[in-house]
């Protein structure tokens, strides 16, 4: 007998997005552009550090060359959705459902494209251990950029600003970023709070033991680190969005420390945290616009001492949601 | 064929760089199972000093006359830079590495990481982030052999670290605190229960490494004549590269695949296209994590439960 | 799983429902707010630049022109009675801090028009931001022809790389009778490949022979390959469009390995620290540029003195550029009827015979600047004049 639970949730839902919807529209009659950008920036960066919580901080398994996937992700979609406007606006119309059409079918086919790469990298590297891991995710996020960077039917080093000299469509609004932040920290925390979630914690206490508990765990790696590149890959279509083009320089190693800084610091393992740690970057990259040359030491600084003095960051691998329960709460570990 | 022996010994005098920088990465991992991201700034630390020291020196004035830098400056120049950077890589290993020594393993690796981003940050905002022009501490004579140009700058960088390769293999192979090293490499707390002062080899370790890649940060600035605060990002990856290539942990292996890789990315950028001399360092990494990952040289190591 | 397939199909159709009109409404984007700039202050002038970075000399240098024009304009009584003031904001040489930069100068800082930037894929960026805001910007020195095809508020005062590209390939056959030349180019750079390749078709469109293509990367140290490379051919000179960083090695390098032959560049090259990266090994190599030091008309020469006496350095060709940026800017507006972006837009747009230190400027209906290029040959440690190649 189906439940009305389900008829509530898409009451929810739906309100959801009417609220982003309304959301947006006070946004925009209030707020200057240049502050839209930053929220823009943080919604983008709420994907990223939810997409690489999950294997860095959920699984344990250490990437940081995810800058990478978030390329393949940008040019995926832009790519695609250069090719594709054409055909969908002469189909649906160059209003805004094809526009709505072809952005979402460009970002899904972005995200595709970098889960496949998510998969390409995982399967030999996710047998090795720790470090190794760390520096062959290193060294795959710079092969990918160096061959964006040879690819001349993307630009090559220009970058790729689709067929528009004015660039690329801008596609990304408050909304769609909002949207798909919120599908992605959903689709991340029920996949988390699954039982394939609790295995691949337990993946991340104690590999062996996990192991021995008959845990498929490198089927389990290879699949979180492919949807956890998949995700960085819609984040990477959005960016892409935003911007008159991309160049590879946009994904270089600086962008997976960023990555990194966001979810150290909400808490390896804490969805919540990864929220806190994205919007977080993202505003004081802007705060600190006045003093950028030292926004970078500020992150090595906070990188250092947080490993130091509190290594389990903000919120540790609890949620948000721990703190609001008056009754204890069974955590994990 | 002249043009192939050429790229070969420029093959090779960018390998021994990358060996001496490798040194460092191998030997602490052997100790410390930690990759010491930091290293590469420390590299590049070593050419800043080498360059200030130079300058304080007036290298300057000897090369607007036309003569050449005193040897015995140079000398000292070399062993300024190379006492600065190891006292900078104890100081690193004491303030950030030592408190998490005992962490989980993600731990000091993410340490590592913040270190090396604040080296090269402050590296910026205090040496500028424009390319500066390496000085002549050496001057440069050229020779050609058979259509093959050779420089001494080329001839002091295999003699150099040479010296420093064989070195380091005797302190390691016939003094006390080379056995501590060794020992300390092979188990920590059986060394130290063995009396062996764990600190104060460690803290030795790292000043060994760091001093062999401030040699390399001269040699390199003199080789490819110009230097950046961010000079150590890339190069230091390809250091660990080399390292890995040539068994992790395993001192002349690390001198093996320095080689190797400055081999290999010479004759990938001369033959193949110099878009991709960085990419084949990557690829040599994962073909060997993936084939043969102790390395060239390395022993596979049992890993107890 | 929490959510079933049916609510998220249901609140799919929900997402886009609402997607369709966000989008809608995201086209009638927010050109308002300019009507804020016109009260009775400053004028204000956003500058976006490369302030530090590898290239920071072209924005610094372009920065301290620009600044000395707008100096003198208030000196000599300003734009209708107004002071004007310069904003400069840092891009770092990095394309999103450019986008974020001209956002920023337009909303934070009021500004009416914008100046910048040097490096041709910056200015792509910021451009576009220009552009949807209706501001209007001047480029002084990017040279890529995509940059004014943004649209109508983007212009520039410098030529373009095919004209330059152009420039070099005619000095070098014309000029110096060369039959061979090889070319070393930076793929990661727009501009440098955009003058290679002009140069490419220029000079085997006059009979010469390309023998030699290598390529590098910004940032890149080691050239030996590269060199050695060209070296096996019978290049008479090497063609290195790019940015003095990287070309004072390439030409030691070249000398290192046994290579004689002179180099040929743009107007990347143009930076006091070419030479000092470079010294002897640049003796006897060419390079195009917007300017040349030692033989420039009054009122160029009027410009170094004063550049000097200000900043205690000689100026450079983009420094010049940035003057001419500025001194372009406050003509038009000074010719517009109001101070409004659009009617500074249509005054700029009608910019006729601007005398200017690096020639003069004439925007043509693609908003490029038509004017000639000089060669300078470096001798004895500093760039002297040796050609002209008119358009």
């Amino acid at each position: 007998m189906r439940s009305p639970r389900w008829a509530l949730r898409l009451v929810v839902a739906a309100a959801a997005f009417a609220g982003l919807f309304g959301l947006e529209l006070v946004l925009e009659a209030f707020v200057i552009e240049y502050v839209q950008r930053i929220v823009l920036l943080a919604g983008i960066n709420v994907i990223l550090a939810v997409a690489l919580n999950l294997i860095n901080g959920t699984t344990g398994q250490f990437s940081i060359g995810h800058a990478g996937f978030m390329a393949v992700g940008a040019y995926g979609a832009a790519f695609f959705g250069t090719q594709l406007r054409p055909i969908v606006e002469g189909a649906l119309g160059a209003g805004a459902l094809g526009q709505a059409v072809t952005f979402n079918l460009a970002l899904v086919i972005g995200a595709l494209l970098a889960a496949g790469a998510g998969l390409v990298v995982g399967v030999p590297s996710l047998r090795l251990r720790g470090d190794y891991l760390a520096v062959v995710t290193l060294g795959f996020g710079e092969i990918i950029r160096i061959l964006f960077n040879n690819a001349e039917f993307l630009g090559a080093a220009t970058g790729y600003f689709g067929d528009d000299p004015a660039g690329l469509p801008a596609y990304t609004t408050f909304f769609w970023v909002y949207a798909w932040a919120l599908a992605t920290v959903v689709a991340v925390a029920n996949l988390t709070f699954s039982q394939t979630g609790r295995s691949l914690i337990a993946i991340r206490e104690d590999e062996i033991a996990a192991e021995a508990m008959a845990t498929p765990t490198t089927r389990l790696k290879v699949l979180a680190f492919t949807l956890s590149a998949g995700a960085a890959g819609i984040g990477g279509g959005l960016f892409a969005h935003m911007q008159a083009g991309i160049r590879p320089e946009d994904f270089r190693f600086e962008k997976s420390i960023d990555m990194l800084v966001m979810i150290i610091l909400g808490g390896l393992g804490s969805i919540s945290g990864a929220v806190i740690g994205g919007i977080f970057v993202a505003v004081t990259l802007e705060l600190m616009r006045g003093f950028q040359e030292y926004r970078l030491v500020l992150y090595a600084l906070l990188l250092v001492s947080i490993m130091l003095l509190r290594p389990q960051g903000l919120l540790g691998s609890r949620e948000l949601t721990a703190f609001l329960r008056r009754k204890p709460v069974q955590r994990l570990h | 064929m002249t043009e192939l022996i050429q790229q070969i010994i420029n093959g090779l005098s960018l390998g021994s760089i990358y060996a001496l920088i490798a040194l460092g990465y191998t030997m602490v991992y052997g100790i410390l199972r930690l990759i010491n991201f930091a290293h590469g700034e420390v590299f590049m630390v070593g050419a800043y000093v080498g360059f200030y020291t130079a300058h304080a020196f007036g290298v300057e004035g000897y090369e607007a006359a036309g003569a050449a830098f005193p040897l015995v400056l140079a000398g000292v120049v070399l062993v300024a830079s190379m006492t600065a950077c190891a006292v900078l890589g104890s100081t690193i290993e004491f303030l950030a590495y030592r408190p998490v020594r005992s962490a989980p393993r993600l731990t000091p690796l993410i340490t590592a990481i913040g270190v090396s981003l604040f080296l090269q940050n402050v590296g910026l905002l205090v040496f500028g982030p424009e390319p500066r022009r390496y000085p002549a501490i050496l001057r440069e004579v050229r020779f050609e052999i058979g259509g093959v140009i050779l420089t001494n700058i080329k001839l002091a960088i295999f003699a150099i670290a040479l010296v420093l390769m064989i070195g380091l293999h005797l302190f390691v192979q016939r003094t006390w605190t080379g056995r501590a090293m060794r020992a300390v490499s092979i188990n920590l707390d059986a060394a130290r229960l063995m009396g062996i002062d764990t600190n104060r080899t460690i803290r030795s370790t790292f000043a060994i490494g760091s001093a062999l890649a401030a040699a390399a940060g001269i040699l390199f600035g003199l080789d490819q004549i110009m230097i950046t605060p961010v000079m150590g990002v890339l190069t230091g990856l390809k250091a660990f590269v080399a390292a890995v290539l040539g068994g992790i942990g395993n001192i002349p292996g690390a001198v093996l695949g320095g080689f190797l890789i400055g081999l290999a990315e010479q004759l990938t950028a001369g033959y193949v296209s110099p878009d991709y001399r960085d990419a084949i360092t990557f690829v040599i990494l994962i073909a060997i994590l993936l084939l043969k990952p102790e390395g060239l040289l390395g022993v596979v190591r049992q890993e107890k439960v | 799983m929490i959510c079933s397939r049916r609510v998220l199909l249901a609140a799919a159709l929900v997402a886009a429902g609402s997607g369709l009109v966000s989008c809608k409404r995201n086209n009638a984007s927010a050109e308002g707010g300019a009507a804020a700039r016109s009260d009775n202050g400053e004028i204000v002038i956003g500058h976006y630049a490369s302030m530090t970075g590898g290239t920071a000399h072209f924005g610094q240098d372009t920065d301290k022109a620009l600044r000395l024009a707008i100096d003198q304009a208030n000196r000599e009584g300003g734009v209708k009675g107004r002071k004007l003031r310069v904003v400069t904001l840092d891009t770092r040489g990095d394309s999103a801090e450019a986008a974020n930069a001209v956002s920023r100068l337009i909303d934070v800082e009021k500004a009416t028009a914008i100046v910048g930037e040097v490096a041709s894929s910056l200015s792509l960026a910021g451009g576009r931001v220009a552009q949807r805001r209706k501001i209007p910007m001047v480029s002084p020195s990017s040279t890529n022809p995509k940059v004014t095809e943004i649209g109508d508020h983007v212009f520039r005062v410098c030529f373009l790389d095919l004209f330059q590209g152009k420039v070099m390939a005619t000095f070098a056959r014309q000029n110096l009778k060369l039959e061979r030349v090889a070319i070393l180019r930076d793929v990661k750079n727009d501009y440098s490949i955009g003058l290679a390749d002009a140069f490419k078709s220029a000079f085997a469109s006059q009979g010469g022979s390309v023998v030699a293509e290598q390529s590098y990367s910004q940032g890149d140290t080691d050239f030996s390959a590269q060199v050695t490379a060209i070296k096996g051919t019978d290049a008479q000179a090497i063609f290195v469009p790019g940015y003095y960083s990287e070309v004072g090695a390439i030409a030691r390098t070249a000398r290192r390995l046994g290579l004689e032959v002179p180099l040929l560049g743009g107007d990347g090259w143009d930076a006091p620290d070419l030479v000092k990266i470079g010294g002897e090994a640049l003796e006897g190599s060419y390079f195009s540029n917007h300017f040349a030091p030692d033989a420039a008309t009054p009122k160029a020469q009027k410009f170094v003195a004063d550049f000097r006496a200000r900043y205690g350095q000689n100026p450079t060709g983009l420094g010049a550029l940035g003057y001419d940026a500025g001194g372009v800017l406050v003509d038009a507006m000074k010719r517009a009827p109001s101070l409004e972006p659009s009617a500074i837009r249509d005054a700029l747009a009608k910019t006729k015979e601007f005398a200017g230190v690096t020639g003069t400027i004439t925007i043509d209906p693609q908003r490029n600047a038509q004017k000639s290029a000089v060669v300078l040959k470096i001798e004895k440690g500093s760039p002297r004049y040796e050609a002209t190649i008119q358009p």
